[in-house]
């Protein structure tokens, strides 16, 4: 297959850009990381993004394509014939993946963050609580949507794999900072090691960050008020 | 077996009017059932247990949600017929981006212009004029956001086409003069049986708006 002029504009520590790249992965497309400064924004990434001005940009022959779970729908109907299929097959799956992917980052992802920006205690407390109550529906959403296979597309990871699974990285720096365990054999058996079959995926190992360089990265961009 | 489709919707509801507008190009029969979303009916909680707001699409017993959700499942479910998404990958990636900013950015100010007061109502009716000119300039001199056919993006942002004369009205502007090329493509939309039929009267909604008002103490 000729070369592809692909490039990602992102960073290694976003759960967002780590979709892309899982997904360009998944496909075997060669691509060239465009790291960007923390703190700073390029140029490159304002005129290719103006609206949002935020990573991920993938860039495909000079053209842009912004928002990570729309850049994953690209990867996937535009090299439709190599690799695996990201989205289900069937429209009624395709949507209930879509819904997911929605909800993980409507609502989950905020009250996971909010874990990390939380002022006092009993923020805190509140905002760990609402996470538990979210990941116990996702628990649920995988047994419906996996069916008894490994992942919630099935046999290999897909949309709702990736668009869940580039948060374990993060998941776990806020477990840490928390002190608080949100996957867990007891709790949530079919995430647990549905988290642990995920992190193995070839088109994930690769590029998984190493938690103690997030952890680290986490304390830059949360900083806890001094006592 | 015949398929049976039913949306469960409320009158006002931006995005049902957009789901009625897919329904419709596409020439799909379906049983519509007015759902008040305040009154949490054990239908809507069943079908959507999640979020508990309309629409909720009901294809052969099984729900889907989320009005663009629900129009990229009823444009490749009826593939048949009209086509909503473009087929090429970047066009399509084109129309989901802008129809995901309206829902994540034009969203917000579209409702706070009329809910809010002092400070925040400034803020939105700021926020809401910079969002109806970006919309402005990605439209350019095109027939649809699309090209020259009618599409997903133009159904996401119809949707709301109702609602616009009670944007103007407590946000103190008017679209015809700030946002002129907004103004002709909104007529040729309504050019559209699909559209006109979906939407609803835009002083009933105003009516609405002023009861809606008294619940967020903006009266």
């Amino acid at each position: 297959m000729a070369t592809e002029d692909v490039k990602l504009i992102g960073s290694w520590a976003s759960v967002f850009v780590m979709r892309a790249k899982i997904a360009l992965h998944l496909k075997s497309i060669s691509y060239e990381f465009l790291q960007e400064t923390f703190g700073s924004k390029s140029e490159l990434l304002l005129k290719s993004n103006p609206v949002h001005k935020k990573m991920p940009v993938l860039i495909h022959a000079d053209k842009p394509v912004c928002e990570s779970n729309i850049i994953v729908q690209y990867i996937d109907e535009a090299w439709n014939s190599s690799g695996p299929s990201i989205l289900p097959s069937h429209p009624y799956d395709r949507a209930i993946a879509r819904f997911w992917a929605a909800y993980i980052d409507d609502q989950w992802f905020i009250s996971l963050r909010s874990i990390l920006t939380a002022q006092g205690e009993e923020e805190k407390k509140a905002s760990i609580a609402q996470v538990e109550e979210r990941t116990e529906l996702l628990e649920k959403a995988f047994n419906d949507c996996s069916k008894g296979k490994p992942f919630f597309n099935g046999d290999h990871i897909g949309y709702l794999d990736i668009a869940l699974g580039s948060f374990l990285g993060w998941w776990r720096v806020v477990e840490l900072d928390a002190n608080h365990k949100f996957l867990d054999e007891t709790k949530t058996p079919s995430l647990a090691k549905w988290a642990e079959r995920f992190c193995d995926d070839p088109a994930v190992k690769p590029i998984m960050p190493e938690i103690t360089k997030l952890a680290e990265f986490a304390r830059k961009l949360f900083p806890k008020p001094q006592a | 077996m015949a398929d049976e489709v039913i949306l469960l919707d409320y009158w006002p509801s931006m995005f049902g009017m957009r789901t009625k507008m897919a329904l419709a190009e596409k020439g799909v029969k379906y049983e519509y059932k007015e759902t008040d979303p305040w009154v949490k009916t054990s239908l809507l909680l069943e079908m959507n247990p999640i979020h508990k707001k309309i629409p909720v699409l009901i294809h052969n017993a099984k729900p889907i949600c989320e009005s663009l959700i629900q129009l990229e499942y009823i444009d490749e479910v009826w593939s048949d017929a009209y086509t909503i998404l473009p087929s090429d990958p970047y066009q399509k990636s084109q129309a989901r981006f802008w129809a995901d900013f309206i829902d994540k950015k034009f969203y917000d100010p579209s409702w706070k212009v009329w809910a809010t007061m002092g400070e925040e109502h400034a803020a939105a009716k700021k926020e809401l004029l910079e969002h109806f000119k970006t919309l402005e300039t990605e439209l350019g001199d095109k027939s649809y956001y699309g090209g020259e056919v009618f599409g997903y993006v133009d159904i996401a942002l119809m949707g709301y086409y109702s609602w616009f004369k009670a944007m103007e009205k407590f946000g103190e502007f008017s679209i015809e003069t700030e946002f002129p090329k907004l103004t002709t493509w909104t007529k040729r939309c309504l050019k559209r049986e699909s559209v006109v039929k979906a939407l609803a009267d835009s002083d009933r909604i105003i009516e609405y708006v002023y009861v809606m008002r008294k619940k967020f103490g903006a009266e």
